[in-house]
């Protein structure tokens, strides 16, 4: 697979494969823009991201460098190797029309959504890919701080202009983003805005 | 090594209004259908119980429990009595209605062949019958089949009975007095859902030897969630779940 580099507008979904050994940097260009991602095994899409393994075999509900990514079967899909941000989220899953109905009010309905995005991005990439493979997500950039009393809340973002997070994927895995057009809450500091993806590095085979 | 499958209580105690009771083994996996408007009792029959569970819309099953969409709708990280269950769909699959021990997990997810196998040891049929090490993961694959679901549908679980904190740091934290024998917890379903549970330990339980605990489901008739509410009421936005549950059901 060769080097891509590419801005995604705000709001709009990205999808595309990094070879197992390359290295995947996602950069948050203006600051506080969640980007919500999922990752699939390549050549076996219902091998996928799982944010529950991936918490319980780290220990820990944030992710950061050092995080290993696992997919429900347990395998480790990509490692977070360097990150300037400190701190991504994935509790907080991705925003869909009906969430949003929900969590702010009957009239939001119309507005655009992640998951909108996901199931369009899937549709068009014509690989048999639809609402089924939608598991709970990673939110680069995103803040959702866990209390011990066991309180959640979205909060004000901790990332800034041009802070990224770069990861190295162990396995030739599709990846699938949207570009978060959330408006309704901190998350995208109620201004979203476009991000860089950039892959590069040599591969191996997995 | 007995292996007695279920336990239907005898017939002078048994409530007016129950439709079934089970008793589920050590360890078993479990699947039913619990029809909107029911209303299913877990009590842990021993110390230290877990009960995984997955949940979906029975007449439309790419529609299930979102972990996600549940814990931010609520505000909380855990689910206890007034929470409800929500599908990706903004609806409500199901009410917590009565909860003895104020906490239930569902961030951990599932233990799986690999991580038994490690802490447990080699614990197969042909050497422990039907007291084999079983595992979350494949348990819940194993009832999903029956459905003709597979690895796409192994969604983020509710482990019930189970209390799991996160530090300041966002370590995790297993609390091993948490679950008393006799503990309960009571869902109401709101829709039809098809509910998949097992009994498998929870995969943060540091105890040394592979010892699941039976649980006892009662199941009975109370009618979905009435206008006065206590998890309708608990925030406007389960209001609106309320809402948009109702819309498929005009009564």
């Amino acid at each position: 697979m060769s080097a891509r580099d590419e801005v995604v507008a705000a709001g709009e979904p990205w999808i595309g494969t990094v070879a197992a050994g390359q290295l995947l940097r996602i950069v948050d260009l203006e600051g506080n823009q969640a980007v919500d991602t999922l990752f699939y095994n390549a050549h076996d899409t219902a091998e996928r991201y799982s944010a529950v393994d991936t918490i319980r075999a780290q220990g820990n509900i944030y992710l950061t460098t050092g995080s290993a990514l696992r997919s429900n079967l347990g395998a480790t899909m990509l490692t977070i190797v360097e990150d300037t941000c400190g701190r991504h989220d994935t509790l907080g899953g991705a925003c869909s029309a009906e969430s949003n109905t929900v969590r702010y009010a009957l009239d939001k309905r119309h507005m655009h959504s992640c998951r909108d995005n996901f199931l369009l991005a899937l549709a068009q990439h014509d690989g048999g890919l639809g609402k089924r493979d939608l598991p709970s997500n990673i939110n680069f950039f995103m803040n959702v701080p866990v209390t011990p009393e066991g309180g959640l809340t979205f909060a004000d973002g901790i990332s800034a202009a041009g802070r990224y997070v770069q990861l190295r994927a162990h396995m030739d895995v599709l990846v699938l983003i949207s570009n978060c057009p959330q408006l309704n809450n901190p998350c995208n500091a109620y201004n979203p805005t476009p991000i860089q993806i950039q892959i590069r590095g040599t591969t191996r085979s997995s | 090594m007995s292996s007695s499958t279920s336990l239907t209580q005898p017939e002078a105690l048994t409530p007016p209004d129950e439709l079934w009771s089970e008793q589920l083994q050590p360890g078993e996996h479990w699947s039913g259908v619990l029809r909107r408007g029911t209303s299913l009792r877990l009590t842990a029959l021993e110390p230290r119980a877990n009960v995984a569970a997955m949940m979906y819309n029975y007449e439309s099953l790419p529609e299930r429990y979102n972990m996600a969409d549940t814990l931010k709708a609520q505000h909380t990280a855990f689910l206890t009595a007034g929470c409800v269950c929500y599908s990706d769909m903004g609806r409500v699959l199901c009410s917590i209605t009565a909860d003895s021990c104020g906490w239930h997990d569902t961030i951990c997810g599932l233990s799986d062949a690999a991580m038994v196998q490690a802490k447990f040891g080699a614990g197969r049929f042909q050497q422990r019958r039907n007291e084999f090490f079983r595992n979350g993961r494949d348990s819940m694959l194993n009832e999903l089949g029956k459905y003709g679901l597979g690895k796409r549908d192994l969604i983020a679980c509710i482990n019930f009975f189970t209390r799991v904190t996160a530090d300041e740091t966002g370590a995790l934290h297993f609390d091993p007095q948490h679950c008393r024998g006799g503990d309960y917890v009571e869902l109401r379903f709101e829709m039809h859902t098809l509910l998949v549970l097992s009994t498998c330990p929870h995969p943060l339980d540091p105890e040394s030897h592979y010892r699941p605990r039976p649980v006892m489901l009662r199941a009975r008739v109370t009618g979905p969630a009435p206008r006065q509410d206590a998890c309708r009421l608990r925030c406007e936005e389960n209001a609106r779940g309320f809402r948009n549950t109702e819309m498929m059901f005009p009564s």
